[in-house]
């Protein structure tokens, strides 16, 4: 069983949902990515997104954004964030790290490399926003030969049909969207999602997440009683810009706490 | 090249093209394709397309003769196609006449697009308000600076211009905001791209609206000369006007094709917008996979040219495919050479021409040069250059 599965059993056994934190690496330094990572877990993340710099992140809102333009300003990129994701493995062997990334990196330095680089980094699965299955049989088959899970996107735009087809293809779990929008979007519809995320629970066993529009609590709250993972990102990054180099730990784990309690 | 039939179902030219975008976009893109398929060959539909274009944009744009160029020059003779004089002054018109005829079928009340010079944004601010359509256009802060009379165009037409200030504020930038505006609002929004870029059906689509140009050329040519050029040169951005006019001519195995990249400040200096011609690598940008300039961990990497239009540091997925095949060469011009071209059409022709189109231009006179008198050579007169006046203005050190 991968480490995604089994983080997802043990805690369906406490009665838990999964939280799911995401930041960028290498923002707003590689040494602060590095300690931030480990805040996380300590705070009460169960797994962690953590995403590969890219200097056209079109799904991406403005927060995010920013934190992708502060890493390339800090030269990183995919090689840099498989040196902090192994730094990290080689602290941490329990919590699940899945890279989540636009294809032009990874085709960049080709497939073959970047499934070398993480089975090195032990690297337990891969989001890649703009490959849908039809344009990546090849690297999907080839992540499941290497035991990663290759998590992918639903929106609320999906149709039964096309979810079903993803769905055979998905390993880990599924990640659900929870808006038409960008990351860090402010628009999300809650009864909406819940009927959406019953649908999709209804077609598979895969456990399901859910990420896009959830900032605080209250939302995680709602969210996390019917689907099996929250994912939080822009709102944690809004306190690495918000914080400085001193209070920044303290900030971040305050949020993953709150959320952390409702969840 | 006999049986040319791209792209494939799934919107590939071979190893090129594709949909390469985040799953809440692939709804939208099914819907497109069905309804562009459906309307594609509709009589009704194309007779409205076409009556649109006579009658609002003005074709058929004529093919000229540039006879003083030609003496100048004293090699092959040098045709335009005459782009330039369509209404809002380039050959994007003929796409967006397209695209918002068919969101208006599709009951789509608002339409966005991202522009680089400014002429796709126009040409789209113009048709959206012909049409009774909200407009949203996107486009790159540095680009709002060099291209302010197309700005306030824009404006005066009823759009919306929104400067993008992420990354290097270019047409790519805009391109993402687009991308970004369109995921978000993709109930109500039709969006309109302005090249033969994106995901599919776009390349196909942008392509298809703008083979009205080819295909007169091949009647026009006809009846001057009683023959088809031995070559076809357009510049080449996202590739639209070059599609637009190569297309029609791919059967023509006698007619060169030669799309003409920005060199900027010359390949060798890295700082040009020529994935081309500098055999950049291939990468996946903005929904589709085509050459692309970028760098070895695959960050897109800023390009350069004098050109807003050029700006951009991909190209269209057909023209990787007909490099790859060898049906069309490309090749590149660098600023100055560009706008020597410039000063040189205005003077012997009367033509002010963009600054885009003005790569074309300086590469047809190398080519002119080097072929005999009996030979000829169309160039896409893609758009004139009113736009321009202002760059143009500052670079020789004058303030208009
Ligand atoms: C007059 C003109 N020609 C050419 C271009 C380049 O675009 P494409 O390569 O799609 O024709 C532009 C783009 O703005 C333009 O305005």
């Amino acid at each position: 069983m991968s480490r995604i599965s089994k983080t997802f059993s043990l805690l369906k056994s406490n009665n838990k949902k999964a939280l799911i934190p995401f930041i960028t690496a290498g923002d707003p330094s590689v040494e602060m990515t590095k300690k931030i990572l480990h805040q996380l877990v300590e705070s009460g993340a169960d797994m962690i997104e953590l995403g590969i710099p890219f200097s056209d992140p079109m799904a991406d809102g403005p927060v995010i954004q920013r934190a992708s333009e502060r890493a390339l300003a800090n030269n990183v990129g995919i090689r840099k964030t498989f040196e902090i994701a192994k730094e990290f493995r080689n602290t941490d062997q329990d919590t699940p790290l899945i890279l989540m990334g636009y294809a032009n990196p990874i085709e960049a330095i080709g497939f073959d490399e970047f499934l070398r680089l993480c089975k090195e980094a032990d690297v337990d699965g891969i989001i890649t926003v703009d490959y849908p299955p039809e344009e990546s049989k090849e690297y999907v088959g080839k992540l499941k030969e290497n035991d990663i899970d290759a998590i992918f996107l639903l929106a609320p735009t999906t149709e039964k049909e096309r979810i079903q087809q993803i769905i055979k293809q998905a390993t880990g779990f599924l990640y659900y969207v929870s808006l038409k929008g960008v990351t860090g979007a402010q628009n999300i519809d809650i009864d909406q999602v819940k009927h959406r995320v019953a649908e999709i629970k209804s077609l598979t066993d895969l456990p399901v997440g859910v990420g896009f529009g959830v900032r605080d609590p209250e939302t995680a709250k709602a969210v996390a009683s019917f689907s099996d993972a929250i994912v939080i990102g822009s709102r944690i990054i809004q306190e690495i810009e918000k914080s400085n180099e001193n209070n920044m730990l303290e900030n971040i784990s305050k949020i993953i706490k709150s959320i952390r309690e409702v969840i | 090249m006999d049986n040319y039939n791209f792209p494939d179902q799934n919107g590939h030219f071979g190893p090129y093209g594709g949909t390469f975008v985040a799953e809440t976009l692939i709804e939208a893109l099914d819907e497109l394709k069905e309804m562009y398929n459906q309307f594609k060959d509709d009589k009704e539909f194309l007779n409205e397309f076409h009556h649109d274009l006579k009658h609002f944009v003005g074709r058929p744009s004529p093919i000229y003769f540039a006879e003083r160029l030609t003496h100048k020059i004293g090699g092959a003779k040098i045709y335009f196609k005459r782009e330039d004089l369509n209404h809002t002054g380039a050959h994007k018109v003929n796409n967006t006449v397209g695209q918002a005829l068919l969101a208006k079928k599709m009951g789509k009340p608002r339409v966005i697009a991202e522009t680089g010079a400014g002429q796709h944004g126009v040409a789209t601010a113009t048709i959206a308000a012909r049409l009774g359509l909200e407009c949203v256009v996107y486009m790159g802060a540095e680009d709002v600076k060099r291209q302010s009379p197309n700005v306030y165009r824009m404006k005066l037409l009823g759009a919306k211009v929104v400067p993008v200030e992420s990354g290097s504020k270019t047409l790519k930038d805009a391109l993402n905001e687009a991308l970004r505006d369109w995921v978000t609002n993709v109930s109500n929004t039709f969006y309109i791209i302005g090249t033969v870029a994106g995901p599919h059906p776009y390349p196909m689509m942008v392509r298809d609206f703008n083979s009205v140009v080819g295909k007169e050329a091949i009647g026009q040519m006809d009846e001057l000369e009683g023959k088809q050029p031995d070559a076809v040169v357009a510049c080449v951005g996202g590739g639209s006007n070059a599609m637009g006019i190569f297309y029609p001519y791919i059967p023509y195995k006698e007619t060169r094709l030669i799309g003409v990249e920005a060199a900027g400040h010359g390949i060798e200096t890295g700082k040009h917008a020529a994935p081309l011609t500098a055999n950049s690598p291939v990468g996946v940008l903005h929904g589709n996979r085509t050459y692309m300039m970028q760098n070895e961990e695959g960050q897109i990497i800023e390009t350069h040219s004098v050109s807003a239009g050029l700006d951009y540091p991909g190209v269209g997925p057909e023209h990787s495919w007909l490099k790859d095949t060898g049906r069309a060469e490309y090749v590149a011009v660098n600023d100055d050479e560009a706008l020597a071209a410039f000063h040189n059409l205005c003077k012997t022709e009367g033509i002010i021409p963009a600054l885009e189109t003005s790569h074309a231009i300086a590469y047809a006179e190398k080519l002119a040069k080097e072929l005999p008198k009996d030979k000829t050579i169309l160039v896409n007169l893609s758009g004139r250059g009113d736009k321009d006046i202002n760059t143009v203005a500052n670079i020789a050190g004058i303030k208009i």
